[in-house]
This record gives C-alpha cells, structure tokens and sequence, in this order.
C-alpha cells in the first residue's frame, strides 16, 4: 500500500535555471567592475538609436560594448557597429525576449574583465522580457513621446521590472503634442520614486545627464570591484 | 506570449522532481505573482501543450494568483495595493514601490498519483 501523501510541497522557483546563470553572470560583472544595463521597450521607441549614440560618446572614455536581441537580421548590430564599439547580435528565432543563457553564449570569447561598460539591448516587447533576470545592474526602460502618455499604465509590470524609465524621442515632442506631465504623472503611479531622464538621440538633448548617471553607477560598481578584490586578499 | 517557455520550465522542473522522488504527478499547484508578467489563461493553455508527450499528459495545473503587496511606509505594515495602475497603499493612499509580494512564479505542490 502506498503511504505517501497525496500533496507533497515542492517550492521551486519556475525560473530557477534562468535566475542560476544571472546570478553567475551578475557575480562575473560584479568581480570585473563592468556596468551592465539593459534596454527594454516596445519596438520601434529607439532603443538602437539611443544605444548607438550612448556607445558613441562613452566610447571615447570608456571601453563599451554590447549584445543586441532581436528576432531576426543583424541590421541592429551594424548600426551599432558605427559607434566603433564591439557589438554582437543575438537572434532569437521566434522567441520574444532575451534570457540569460542567451547573453551568457553571446559574450563567448569577449573578456568582460576589459570592459568598463555593457549594454543588452531586449527585443523589442513590453510584456515578455519582464520575468527574466539577465544579470545586467541596471534595467532602462524606454518610452518614445510618439507611443503615447499611458504606456506604463498599460504595462504596469515591465515598468516595475525595471529601474529607470526614459523618454526617448523628445525632439518629436511638440509635433505629436505630447503631454510631458501626464507621462511623468503616469510613470510615478506604476512605479513611485522612478528616475526618469527626457532624451533626444538625435538632437544630444539630455544626453549630458543620463549619461553622468550611468557614469557614476558605473565608478560605483568598479569601487565596488575593487572593494571586493581588497578584501579577498585579506 | 512567453508562457509557453514559462510551462516548459514547469514541466521541465516537475520531470526532474518526479525523477528524483519516483512518483507519478496528477496535477502541479502554482503561484503566480500579479507582478509576474504572466497571464493566467495563457499559461493553462501553454501548459496543455508543453505537456504533450511527456509523463505530465493528461495533468493538471492548479493556478493560485497572488496579489500585490506592498510595505506601506506610514501604515507601517504589508497592504494590497491601489492597483496595479496605481502603485500605493490601498488604505491610506501613500504612494510606494517596496513590494514584498506579488512577483512569485514558483511551483508550491505536486498532487500524486495513487
């Protein structure tokens, strides 16, 4: 006769395996001091464009690179490649979002203990990309002034998933009458205290202060680095 | 639509778990966060076909929402929120983003077959 109950308790976490390769990949940045920061965002808000302006002017300074998701082509990674910057594509077939074995197979060779900065540009969905940890320190999330003001209040959840909300497309703003408060007002109800940064990539407005932010998240996480390497030779 | 990989890691987990207990699974009890990004209906029906032709056939997937809480700052305690529109403290109305529950995705129980 079989004892055992009907019900056994299990409490395993769905996503375990994807979460288990973002932690290795989180605690691999983490000892080389290299910033990472994912892009999510429906398609078609200038994740490229803002990306490829960003590589542009970090470049300089900075060494950068990135891995870039999409369905199919590699359009995205030669546009980026102008920046002069390392850029990998990462297609995914017919899969909507990137996960973390993805960037982990998509880094291969690169040595990420010579990178200052990395970026992961998502596929371009504002629903999918929002259950999987890809490791990265930082997640932007991008709304274009053409989308429309109640964007995070239709996808409350992927602006909860990320960390700083930016509006893109800015330039365009008068054009298409974009109501700038009830955008801010909006993202502040899904998500209160959001950072949020108005950009043009186009123009260069607002370029200055997201990228002085993300400059110094990334002098924190190299101190960080450095702290950490200090304290295991004790 | 990534419900579909959401139910194959389930039944990939479940697999392992029926290995590792020498058991046989009717139906597979999950939580599911409001925050989560995934969408119940889609998930049973995801679920139905991720189990195809794996010894999860036939099982069922017993789906318990769970909602978004929040640790409200003035109240001092964990309340639902407003909504998922409104991320604040649904009795006193201070706005807050600590939340403390509602993005579970975890696999609690497995009901056996006798």
């Amino acid at each position: 006769m079989n004892t055992e109950p009907r019900l056994v308790e299990v409490r395993k976490n769905v996503l375990k395996q994807n979460d288990v390769i973002a932690r290795a990949l989180r605690d691999q940045f983490r000892d080389a001091g290299v910033f990472v920061a994912s892009l999510v965002s429906s398609p078609g808000s200038g994740k490229t464009a803002l990306l490829e302006r960003t590589l542009t002017l970090l470049r300089p300074h900075y060494r950068v690179a990135a891995l870039v998701g999409d369905l199919a082509t590699e359009n995205d990674a030669a546009r980026l490649s102008r920046s002069l910057a390392p850029v990998k594509q990462i297609t995914t077939g017919t899969l909507c979002h990137l996960e973390a074995a993805m960037v982990q197979s998509a880094l291969g060779e690169w040595d990420v203990n010579h990178l200052d900065f990395l970026f992961v540009e998502n596929v371009g969905n504002l629903v999918c990309p929002s259950s999987y940890d890809l490791g990265e320190n930082l997640r932007l999330v991008l709304l274009s002034v053409t989308e429309g003001e109640d964007k995070p209040l239709k996808y409350p959840t992927i602006f909860n998933s990320a960390d700083v909300a930016i509006i893109t497309k800015m330039d365009l703003a008068k054009a298409v009458e974009f109501d700038l408060d009830a955008a801010l007002h909006n993202i502040q109800a899904v998500r209160p205290g959001m950072q949020v940064f108005q950009v043009s990539a186009k123009t260069g407005d607002g370029m200055t202060g997201y990228l002085g932010f993300l400059r110094s998240r990334q002098a924190n996480a190299r101190a960080a680095a450095i702290q950490s390497a200090i304290q295991s030779l004790r | 639509m990534h419900e579909l990989s959401i139910a194959m890691s389930i039944v990939d987990l479940v697999e392992e778990e029926m290995a590792v207990r020498g058991v046989e699974v009717e139906a597979v009890h999950v939580k599911v966060g409001l925050l989560s990004g995934v969408v119940k209906d889609a998930l049973l029906t995801s679920y139905e076909m991720a189990c195809m032709q794996t010894p999860l056939e036939g099982s069922r997937l017993v789906i318990e929402e769970v909602p978004i809480l929040v640790d409200c700052p003035n109240c001092k305690v964990r309340r639902p929120v407003l909504s998922m529109q409104w991320f604040c403290c649904s009795e006193c109305g201070t706005p807050t983003a600590e939340v403390v529950e509602g993005k579970e995705l975890i696999v609690t129980a497995l009901e056996l077959r006798q």
